[in-house]
């Protein structure tokens, strides 16, 4: 049996427990939360309400009339105890992506940040695979690792004005791609011409948590194209099935 | 003529509201839901709805409606606002029949933040995602309740022949507002936990459905404030960067980046959202077990007060109970 250390179990409120594995962005860390995830669904226990993995942790909202903290927090200790192998990724996701400073209005700036031709910063950005590592903030933000260490600049200082709708971003080594226009304190690179969420879509976030997602550029008349056959309600990305 | 209630003034921030949109946390779908859990659960009670229906949530901006096409009954529950139905002042807490033609008028009084207004019926709209809540930032749901609107109504119910005050639930306003430390309590020190124990506190008018804003002594973090973003819950203390901590409300993202030092229970927190910009508060520590059973407290007070005898159609409390156990539970991602 592995050592307690494994994972620390810590209390958000009484009707919210959080399961961590790590502090890090780390693709193990990760896979742990989502394979705990994916048991706590499977065991479908009375009383959790719903279950949110994170980068590093799963957060487990439940129903404290319903069914108790220690008989979660033993239900956990179970399912850690059985060594659940991460779930492999199902798909392989290529996204067209503009980088045109047009429309990628922070590309600029990053390239004077990096020190970097912007067509190097292109290339370093679309020559990545990355993890969907989460979602987050707002409705089908999704945040990806992988990001090049040459692009890893930090966040902003103050928040910039809100982005242009399903815009890339960069931040805090990371990457992100939006759904709806917000401001934020990361910087705006690229815009993909796909929508991360979609009503119409069944089901309606395109991309899972664990997934691989590449970016294919694509010039300024291209995007426009495929933007306005996204907004006629076709799917623009790519996806190749893993499993 | 579709019956509901015609909307002849709004002020900003008046929404429906739902139990929630749950489900969709981990695409990072706002929950959204009432600011004040036990008194939307109350309207729709009192009304004879399920516990999680969808009810009107007005904020101090207030609202004026008439009905149009039917007499329409409807419950209110609010925390001191002033409602009159055709110019006549009604309790803050009742259920009334809103005739034809007439006009109901809810406004902020000296105290409170939102009031809940339940229709004897079914509020008729469009769902997304499984839930009629508005999420104004995203425009999940609907960008929210403006005048000309029609609320439009189906399977209604016959309201009360007089308007009836209802019993009032819920702690004093002065107590101290409990919280759970955690999950980010180890990135405060001892001298800055006492400091967060200390207070006061003041409710920021940088306040909304989103978080509210606390004014006070600046909290330090003992090992910086950025962490790797996890869950954030409903009523969950963050820290961020200027040491002044933002309370997580019904609108947060589900996710965050900044140390959290501890949850307000769930029994404190309708109590803590009726509080205004202005308003001063301490907090006090709670166990995970006291919180539980403040919790079973306050939702079986809120159903006693909810079945005191009077005439009309209030579900008697041993329906009520059967309602509230059904309501409380969603299984996980279906």
């Amino acid at each position: 049996m592995r050592s307690q250390a494994e994972y620390r179990v810590l209390d958000a409120g009484e009707r919210a427990l959080v399961v961590e594995f790590g502090s890090t962005v780390d693709p193990q860390i990760n896979g742990k939360a989502l394979a705990l995830d994916a048991a706590l669904s499977e065991a479908r226990v009375p009383g959790v309400r719903e279950t949110l993995p994170t980068y590093r942790s799963l957060m487990i909202h439940y129903d404290p009339l319903v069914v108790s903290r220690a008989e979660l927090v033993a239900r956990v200790a179970a399912i850690e105890a059985a060594h659940v192998a991460a779930p492999e990724p199902k798909a392989r996701w290529l996204l067209p992506c503009c980088y045109d400073p047009a429309i990628a209005e922070d590309i600029g700036q990053i390239a004077e940040m990096t020190t970097l031709a912007i067509d190097r910063v292109v290339a370093l950005h679309a020559g990545a695979a990355y993890r969907v590592y989460m979602y987050g903030f707002a409705p089908g933000y999704c945040y990806l690792g992988g990001l090049p260490d040459e692009l890893a600049v930090s966040r902003r200082a103050a928040v910039r004005a809100p982005t242009p709708q399903n815009a890339v971003l960069i931040g805090g080594g990371l990457s992100l791609v939006a759904t709806i226009s917000m401001p934020t304190g990361w910087y705006v690179i690229g815009r993909t011409p796909e929508r991360m969420y979609a009503a119409r879509r069944s089901p309606p976030f395109l991309v899972d948590v664990g997934d691989e997602l590449r970016f294919d550029p694509v010039d300024r008349a291209t995007f426009e194209t495929l933007d306005a056959r996204a907004l006629a309600g076709e799917d623009i990305a790519r996806r190749e099935a893993l499993r | 003529m579709n019956a509901g209630l015609r909307v002849l003034r709004a002020g900003p921030g008046v929404t429906l509201q739902d139990a929630g949109r749950w489900g969709y946390l981990r695409y990072g779908v706002t929950p959204a839901g009432p600011m004040d859990a036990l008194a939307h659960e109350a309207a729709n009670l009192a009304a004879g709805g399920a516990a999680g229906a969808v009810a009107l949530e007005i904020s101090v901006g207030g609202l004026d409606v008439v009905a149009e096409g039917a007499e329409i009954g409807v419950a209110i529950v609010s925390s001191g606002f002033r409602i009159a139905l055709d110019g006549t002042a009604l309790s803050g807490d009742c259920i009334a029949t809103i005739a034809a033609g007439h006009t109901m008028s809810i406004r902020a009084g000296a105290v409170g933040a939102w009031a809940y207004l339940a229709p004897f019926g079914r509020i008729d709209a469009q769902a997304e995602l499984g839930s009629l809540s508005m999420h104004v930032r995203s425009g999940m749901g609907g960008g929210g309740i403006r005048a000309g609107d029609l609320i439009a109504l189906a399977e209604l119910r016959p309201g009360p022949s007089a308007p009836q005050k209802l019993a009032q639930f819920g702690a004093a306003r002065e107590i101290p507002i409990r919280f759970v430390a955690g999950p980010q309590d180890d990135y405060f020190d001892a001298a800055n936990v006492a400091r967060f124990l200390e207070g006061p506190w003041r409710i920021s008018a940088r306040s909304d459905r989103m978080a509210y804003a606390l004014e006070g002594p600046r909290i330090a973090h003992a090992k910086g404030f950025n962490i790797v973003s996890d869950g954030v819950a409903f009523g969950a203390i963050q820290i961020p960067g200027d040491g002044l901590p933002l309370v997580q409300m019904a609108d947060r993202a589900p996710t965050g980046g900044y140390p959290k030092i501890g949850t307000v229970i769930a029994a404190d927190l309708g109590r803590f959202a009726q509080m205004r910009p202005g308003a001063s508060l301490r907090f006090v520590e709670a166990t995970v077990e006291q919180a539980v059973s403040a919790w079973r407290a306050a939702r079986a007070q809120m159903i006693g007060a909810l079945a005191t005898p009077h005439a009309g159609a209030t579900p008697s409390s041993e329906s009520l109970l059967t309602q509230n156990l059904v309501g409380g539970v969603v299984s996980a991602r279906e």
